[in-house]
């Protein structure tokens, strides 16, 4: 019924700065974004790169001195949609947790050291004037769909239970009121690989199971891509390029991911040809002019040094932030053989 | 790098060889709990013999021992049970005086060196890069003059790229980036002049864009100083990379036991044993339509209790192809081929295990088995 319900929220010239001594620090510059109903968006970007600001912006909850500026605009379900930065103290709160819920890395410290399990799902589910017996029968599904024993956890004192299990524990608790949209912050950065995957897996059941929309973030590229359908590259606090993930893939258009997609270590990469990326990624003080890329990039001329790159269609699935982006398959080739069926890509 | 270069291994010393090691840790209980300690078992009867210039990866969860044999293979931890020598020198008798000691604990002490995962938290922070790099070298190295220490420290610091290193030198840690902290570790190790260095987890706290650059390294110079390397990581991409440039080996860890150890590439490419199969299902791969996002391989996500292993094969509370026989007995090592060895029945074709019912999980007690905790 509502045209919008394609997009469930759009960000549009979103910015956060910190005034600081040594001049304005732009963590998050300019970003456009629209996060599509029922899709996961893997965000990319390496430490530094403004990526936890884009997810603090969603839920305008940008820490101090921080200034958020720019328009954002989550698109319920049923009703109008809510203009997230004019909203009150009161609004914002509602808003948070149970339309948009978001997930840290580090269980640990998200959790109440001195609270049992069960006692942070019910001051959750009382905070927000839910139905507790109702919602503590939402917590126990979800524990057991996130293949942990429910009595058990929600028993548990949070030091009692391991990091995957915390994890875990930590994405039922962000789920139990129902939310729509689920924005994970590095949500499996301190587990090893195994438990990584399998938390992604489980992760793609709940999403079908309770109708999500997922905004993942994380610097591990490879990882993400198992996940999400839609991957958003993040270089020195801008998005550089945006586009499906089979199109990312095998195609990726900025130089800065396709160096960064043979940087990375894999096991099907021939191991003469893995390299790392030369030169380091810029302060936010201090942002190159022009392309913030250009330093570092193979392909970069005076108009990068000169001017900003505006967005380029590749597909009408696939945008990029370079005036190159046409010769970056040619100048940074793949090390790994990728199955280049362009058609196979769309299917998905 | 295939196996035909690999470094003929036969009629070698080995530099540290451990012999049926393990190390068991008891939970301190309170005073007046005199019920049995709880013990841990973080590393149960590992052999494993390093040589000169080798590599060896150790992988596997956490919670495994991967980092408590790494420490173990260094003489950082004594072990409760079994023995680990240097050049035929055991250390931990050498550190007690015990019997004729042919190599002093100093030596053995200064030869083994280590690399520890937080490069933040392992450097001191009120002292500059220079200070901290003299310290060994006015420690183990007393009669060296100042300006000699001075000229080797700035050129090791040149070595690993930090140039100028004047500048670099004259640096507190919190002015230098991750990668910079952990290059001023390596150079720290290195300094020692080490037979063998443990790398913890020593690029795990990188971005992945800088682990490549810091392998590298690492590789270098391990080519340039003769060094071996045991390098411990969760990450099988890494520890191939590693493993495989050197002509190493990987090693796979789990519940303290060492369940399958080969050359690099054999891990990778031809995994014997199903928890190896199960890492290598949970490392990302960047071709879509690779490995998708499947349900994980196993029977359940968590790792058991360390405190309380399942008996026989310590894997098959979790293992796809476990059957009744691996809940009884423990499977021996099989030698699957050249240096490769695998710890599971699966390996010897005229096994009962063939004969063996399946364990079959059914849903009740499926919900007891996803109560095993670890930590």
């Amino acid at each position: 019924m509502y045209s919008a319900s394609e997009t469930i929220i759009e960000l549009r010239n979103t910015e956060v700065v910190f005034d600081m001594s040594r001049g304005v620090s732009r963590v998050l510059d300019n970003v456009d974004l629209d996060i599509r109903r029922g899709e996961i968006l893997g965000v990319v970007g390496e430490s530094g790169s403004g990526k936890s600001m884009l997810a603090s912006a969603m839920l305008d909850a940008v820490v101090d001195p921080g200034i958020l500026s720019g328009q954002i605009t989550y698109y319920p379900d049923d009703g109008d949609p809510v203009n997230v930065l004019g909203l009150s103290d009161e609004e914002l709160r509602r808003l948070r947790w149970e339309d948009i819920s978001m997930v840290f890395q580090g269980a640990m410290s998200s959790f109440n050291p001195t609270m049992s399990v069960k006692g942070h799902f019910v001051e959750t589910l009382e905070a927000h004037e839910y139905d507790r017996e109702e919602g503590m029968e939402r917590a126990h599904e979800l524990l057991s769909d996130l293949y942990l024993d429910p009595e058990r956890v929600l028993e548990s004192y949070p030091h009692e239970l391991s990091g995957g299990m915390r994890q875990r524990a930590l994405i039922a608790l962000s789920v139990v009121l129902e939310p729509d949209l689920l924005v994970m912050d590095e949500p499996t950065a301190a587990l090893d690989l195994l438990m990584q995957r399998s938390i992604l897996s489980l992760l793609e059941g709940l999403k079908e199971k309770y109708d999500l929309t997922m905004v993942f973030i994380t610097h591990d590229l490879p990882l993400v891509a198992e996940l999400a359908n839609r991957m958003a590259v993040m270089y020195a606090f801008e998005l550089v390029e945006k586009g499906s993930t089979d199109e990312i893939l095998q195609n990726a258009a900025h130089p800065y991911t396709r160096a960064l997609l043979n940087s990375t270590p894999n096991l099907d990469a021939p191991l003469s040809e893995m390299t790392s990326i030369e030169g380091s990624a810029p302060d936010p003080v201090n942002v190159p002019e022009g392309c913030s890329y250009h330093p570092r990039c193979p392909l970069a001329d005076e108009q990068c040094v000169a001017e900003a790159p505006d967005f380029h269609d590749v597909s009408s699935s696939h945008q990029v932030e370079c005036f190159h982006w046409e010769d970056a398959a040619e100048a940074i080739p793949f090390n790994i053989e990728q199955p280049s069926s362009p058609e196979e890509g769309e299917a998905r | 790098m295939s196996v035909d270069t690999h470094p003929d291994y036969e009629g070698r010393d080995p530099l540290v060889s451990l012999e049926d090691v393990e190390v068991h840790f008891e939970e301190s209980s309170g005073l007046f709990d005199f019920s049995e300690p709880e013990v841990v078992r973080a590393v149960d009867g590992v052999d494993l013999d390093i040589f000169e210039q080798d590599v060896v990866a150790l992988v596997g969860e956490s919670g495994c021992g991967k980092t408590t044999l790494g420490k173990t293979t260094i003489g950082l931890q004594r072990p409760t049970g079994g023995s680990v020598s240097y050049r035929g020198q055991d250390i931990w008798d050498a550190k007690d005086g015990k019997g004729d000691v042919e190599i002093p604990y100093k030596d053995i002490r200064s030869s083994l060196q280590i690399i520890h995962q937080d490069p933040g938290s392992s450097l001191n922070p009120n002292r500059r890069v220079m200070k901290i790099l003299e310290a060994p070298l006015k420690r183990w190295q007393s009669q060296m003059s100042a300006g000699d220490r001075r000229g080797q420290v700035l050129s090791m610091l040149e070595e690993v790229g930090m140039t100028p290193p004047d500048d670099y030198a004259g640096r507190y840690p919190h002015q230098l980036s991750g990668g910079e902290k952990q290059r001023v570790a390596l150079v720290r190790a290195l300094l020692m002049d080490p037979d063998l260095i443990l790398a913890d987890e020593a690029v795990s706290a990188l971005d992945v864009s800088l682990r490549v650059e810091m392998m590298d390294l690492m590789l270098d110079l391990q080519e340039k100083f003769d060094t071996s390397f045991v390098f411990v990581s969760h990450d099988l991409s890494n520890a191939r990379y590693f493993a495989a440039h050197s002509g190493g080996r990987i090693g796979v860890m789990y519940l303290g036991e060492l369940v399958e150890i080969g050359p690099a590439e054999k891990i990778i490419n031809n995994p014997q044993h199903p928890y190896t199969k199960v890492l290598r299902w949970a490392t990302p791969d960047l071709t879509p339509d690779g490995a998708s996002s499947d349900k994980p391989p196993v029977r359940k996500i968590d790792i058991p209790d360390p405190k309380n292993p399942p008996p026989g094969c310590r894997f098959h509370t979790r293992c796809p192809e476990a059957r009744q026989v691996c809940m009884e007995q423990t499977p021996p090592e099989y030698t699957t081929e050249e240096f490769h060895e695998t710890k599971c029945f699966r390996e010897d074709d005229s096994h009962e295990y063939w004969s063996s019912p399946q364990i079959t999980d059914d849903e009740n007690e499926a919900d007891q088995l996803y109560s095993e905790a670890d930590d």
